[in-house]
């Protein structure tokens, strides 16, 4: 295939994947919300609400468009594009399966294949996002979980999982942990919906916006639970690797089936993590602002720190094929952190010799 | 009232535990309880009625407050003496009732004419509580529709004949003892 038209095709395919899954994704979220809340959801549009993607799309298309009076009109119509621009380019680093056989060659199903500083790219652009303003510090976390790999490229790094059959999270816990709640504050979902807080504000910065406009913003919300959710499922759950089913297989000898099943494995892997992000987001409270900041700077950060630390003498001490002693270690440091916050976190409560207020009537 | 007034109970927070202190038990124990729910929803026990299709059930629909009836006796005849209370106890004013000498013995008026405007009601159901011969009573139709305001308004003839619609499925208050304390009928 020339060289141009493959990347064309791959994102081509990607942009169009992406679309119909964000629109299938609003309607899923919509189906657990109800469940957890004892309802049916969507249902009338089409058999159980299939249809309903449909219908949300007509009437974003179909409302007015206001511009305020006193917007910067550029700005206002520039910045639902970029939030979503920056969301789908994200994108073009993730592997979304192996490698398909091809004329006697391979290809990779990588919109941008090879990028080695390919998870760098992601968070850089990430943050470029207005959701990333306020939380950007936590992404910035994010770097320490990865020297452990040795490399930022999300090919070899599934590679490396698929081939050891070690997936990252056990031998990782530490990381793991950090990296999901990093991953929920990036993606300004419930736990961490500070800058947007749905239910009791009218909704935060896009609150001007109207019809598709806005639904540019809420599609970008979900382009972002994507990211998440398949950079968690490639770093820390093999990615396209399943034991059995989906092994490693070296570029000589791929085949359809196996790139199929690669493929499948991964979407399979990725809807089950954004079922858990979804599944937190209707479960859990929002976390207060000062606590939100006391966990970010008191247990987030040292985490990191810790995490680096451990890595760092595996990496100098152990022999790189020695996973369990790496996966013992890891999750001792997760046991010591455990240990360390039950004795130290301050009493939460009211103490019991505080006498009550004194208030004058 | 003094803060050591001996009637404030004062109430300390729950000391958190190990697991609560690290958020993290509070959070899986939250997480569970929405699988919880979320499975008996698939299997089928979630709270949504398909209404149109599928009818609403009332715990007790002799006490729901819906359309009015009016009443009829043995003989088929309106109950309604035509004392004008529940149109006095109508917060809304919207009984218009206009009474006349009764033609019969046992007696001495009835209502001429009997209109509630269904649009005003509230449904707060002060006008059965009022009547002393329990002539007007609120069944449990709920899904009152109507094209135009003047179809809202309901006159006796119609009130009379939501009586005939659900009589069988609603007896009337006074004549099943516990339900209603209602005075017994002449
Ligand atoms: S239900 Fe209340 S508002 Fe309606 S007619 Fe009776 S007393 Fe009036
Ligand atoms: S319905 Fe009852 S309260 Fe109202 S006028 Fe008739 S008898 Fe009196």
């Amino acid at each position: 295939m020339s060289s141009w038209l493959e990347p064309l095709i791959k994102t081509g395919l990607v942009v169009a994947i992406l679309n119909g899954a964000v629109a299938y994704l609003v309607l899923v979220e919509r189906k657990v919300a109800a469940y957890i809340q004892d309802r049916l959801g969507p249902n009338r549009v089409g058999p159980w609400g299939l249809l309903q993607p449909l219908a949300d799309g007509a009437k974003f298309i179909f409302k007015e468009e206001i511009i305020p009076a006193g917007a910067d009109k550029v700005l206002f119509l520039i910045a639902p594009v970029l939030i979503l621009a920056t969301a789908m380019v994200t994108f073009a680093t993730i592997p979304f399966g192996n490698l398909i056989p091809w004329k006697g060659g391979t290809i990779t199903l990588t919109a941008a294949p090879n990028m080695d500083i390919g998870l760098l790219f992601v968070f850089a652009i990430g943050s470029l996002g207005v959701y990333g303003v306020v939380l950007g510090g936590w992404a910035s976390n994010n770097k320490y979980s990865f020297l452990f790999s040795g490399s930022l490229n999300m090919e070899t790094i599934i590679a490396r999982q698929a081939q050891t059959g070690w997936w990252w999270f056990a031998v990782q816990p530490l990381a793991f942990g950090v990296f999901l709640v990093s991953g929920c504050a990036e993606s300004t979902r419930l736990p961490f919906d500070l800058p947007e807080c749905e239910q009791e504000l009218v909704g935060g910065y896009h609150t001007e916006y109207t019809a598709m406009k806005f639904g540019m913003f809420a599609f970008a919300e979900y382009l972002h639970m994507i990211t998440v959710a398949v950079l968690t499922v490639i770093l820390f759950f093999g990615g396209w690797h399943f034991w059995g089913i989906a092994p490693y297989t070296a570029p000589e000898n791929v085949t359809w089936l196996g790139a199929v099943m690669h493929i499948v494995v991964l979407t399979v892997k990725t809807l089950m993590m954004i079922f858990f992000f979804m599944w937190i987001r209707w479960s859990w409270p929002r976390f207060r602002y000062d606590q939100l900041m006391s966990m970010a700077w008191k247990t987030m950060i040292p985490l990191g720190v810790l995490n680096l630390l451990v890595c760092a003498v595996c990496q100098e001490f152990l022999d790189p094929a020695d996973m369990l002693t790496r996966c013992v270690l890891g999750w001792l440091a997760v046991g010591g952190c455990v240990l360390y916050a039950a004795m130290s976190a301050a009493p939460q409560g009211r103490a019991a010799d505080v006498s009550p207020p004194v208030r004058p009537l | 009232m003094k803060p050591d007034d001996k009637q404030i109970k004062w109430v300390k927070e729950p000391k958190l535990g190990l697991s609560g202190r690290m958020y993290l038990g509070p959070l899986l124990d939250g997480l569970a309880t929405t699988a919880r729910h979320m499975l008996s929803t698939a299997r089928g026990d979630g709270m949504t009625c398909q209404f149109p299709e599928e009818r609403p059930k009332f715990g007790n629909p002799l006490i729901y407050r819906g359309v009015h009836r009016l009443n009829k006796d043995e003989q088929g005849r309106v109950k309604c003496v035509a004392c004008f209370l529940c149109a006095t106890a109508c917060p809304a004013h919207c009984i218009d009732i206009i009474g006349t000498q009764s033609p019969w013995e046992d007696r001495e008026k009835y209502p001429q004419s009997f209109v509630i405007d269904e649009l005003r009601c509230i449904y707060c159901g002060m006008c059965e509580e009022a009547c002393p011969v329990d002539a007007i009573e609120l069944t449990a139709l709920f899904d009152l529709t109507g094209a135009s305001r003047e179809e809202m308004i309901f006159d006796k003839e119609k009130l009379l004949s939501v009586y005939d619609a659900t009589i069988e499925q609603e007896p009337m208050r006074s004549r099943q003892g516990a339900g209603g304390q209602g005075h017994s009928a002449s």
